[in-house]
């Protein structure tokens, strides 16, 4: 075979190997997509975080606003510490709410922010005073169990 | 005394496995060592990489496409029982990129290029091509197979590449243009759950190992070859053999090592 044809089909090669992977990062894996850039840092506790994972997203309003970077059992208090990084262009007030909510029945976890009336903002290093635990299904059950036990019989 | 002869029989395959291990191992760092001229002289390499990766280009195309139309169809069938249809492109992407583009890929390259190695050496060897190298001082392993093991290591992962991006490519024309899964929830979901670093790097790790492995078993099954047409014929069945049974051992190490528990 001549030589530049050689080296047009093996340069058509590289160039279509280097664009799939590129395809794939961007299209297909989420380098193009959400990305905290610029963050600030929050932490919160949780008495139960239930399924939540690290890089789940933190939602408010149903706006993906950052990811939880990291989860670690505090033994001094005996609860879960929840770190979160958050992008800077969204600020939320210091006296703002943290739920764990579940998307759909069977979804996946992710922190949702409720923002309270403070004046004050939420600065880097910060800490979520207020959360509300996951709901675990189980706990719900077995209460209403108990609850339905209790009641006199009809 | 047939005992005896069991054992010593026994103590001969293991002396020879061992052996043939530790040629093999020392022909590696022989392709290693003189790898050299074939980025000096890039040419040989790239003439290498037509053939091992441009003419694998159309098997790895065609398999990827109906690997991920199958994933999309079976993957819907079984998803549509739990109501989460939405998740099809998270399985799709997943399974092709941690697992399938780099294992399909790697074995049809196997049996696509690594066995036309082995016979294109065997060949050699069996003609005489490379004692006459030998005696106009023209160091075969730097010469033919540093160039075919490079090219064999560089167009490996670009083929993996290539096979899980058309692979999602066709798990979406049978999800969403066939069945019609939501388009907007089959793209979000996949972004949200494939993750660069873990999921797409680890999978051009293992392609790479892939490559390696198959490469050098092409290339030692050829090089090692008795010089007669069985011993090339039992050699070339040898390297697709053998390096397809790597792959598979390979793969569960490397997935062991990189997915434990997260």
């Amino acid at each position: 075979m001549e030589r530049t044809t050689l080296d047009l089909w093996v340069g058509a090669f590289v160039v279509a190997g280097v664009a799939a992977l590129v395809m794939l990062a961007m299209k297909v894996g989420n380098l193009g997509t959400y990305n905290v850039s610029d963050a600030y840092q929050v932490h919160a506790y949780f008495t139960n975080i239930g399924g939540l994972k690290t890089k789940a997203s933190i939602k408010s309003a149903g706006v993906v606003v950052g990811r939880v970077t990291g989860i670690t059992l505090d033994t001094e208090r005996y609860e879960a510490k929840v770190e979160m990084s958050l992008d800077r262009r969204y600020q939320f007030p210091k006296d703002t709410f943290a739920n764990i909510l579940t998307s759909g029945l069977l979804g996946e976890q992710y922190i949702g922010l409720m923002p309270g009336g403070d004046s004050e903002m939420l600065a880097n290093g910060g800490i979520i005073k207020k959360t509300q635990s996951a709901v675990v299904l189980e706990e719900l059950i077995g209460k209403f169990i108990y609850n339905k036990a209790e009641e006199p019989a009809k | 005394m047939s005992a005896t002869n069991t054992i010593r029989m026994i103590g001969h395959r293991a002396i020879n496995a061992v052996w043939r291990i530790g040629v093999a191992s020392r022909f590696f760092i022989y392709t290693l060592l003189y790898s050299g001229s074939s980025f000096r002289r890039f040419r040989l390499t790239i003439k290498e990489l037509f053939s091992t990766g441009v003419m694998s280009l159309i098997i790895i195309i065609v398999a990827g496409l109906f690997v991920g139309m199958v994933l999309g169809l079976q993957g819907y069938e079984t998803l549509k029982r739990y109501g989460s249809e939405s998740a099809l492109g998270t399985m799709v992407a997943l399974s092709l990129v941690r697992e399938l583009g780099p294992v399909v890929a790697a074995l049809l390259f196997a049996s696509r290029a690594g066995s036309a190695m082995t016979a294109e050496i065997g060949l050699m060897k069996a003609t005489e091509q490379i004692s006459a190298m030998e005696m106009m001082a023209v160091n075969p392993i730097a010469r033919i197979v540093a160039p075919r093991f490079w090219a064999g290591v560089i167009s490996m992962p670009l083929l993996a590449a290539m096979f899980s991006a058309v692979g999602v490519f066709g798990g979406y024309l049978v999800g969403v243009v066939q069945i019609g899964v939501d388009e907007g929830s089959f793209w979000s979901q996949m972004q949200s759950a494939v993750d660069f670093r873990d999921d797409i790097l680890n999978g051009v790790i293992k392609s790479f190992a892939f490559g390696i492995v198959v490469t050098l078993i092409a290339l030692f099954e050829g090089f090692d070859a008795p010089p007669t047409a069985e011993g090339v014929s039992g050699a070339t069945t040898r390297t697709v053999v053998t390096s397809s049974l790597a792959i598979l051992m390979l793969d569960f190490v490397l997935t062991a090592i990189m997915f434990r528990g997260n």
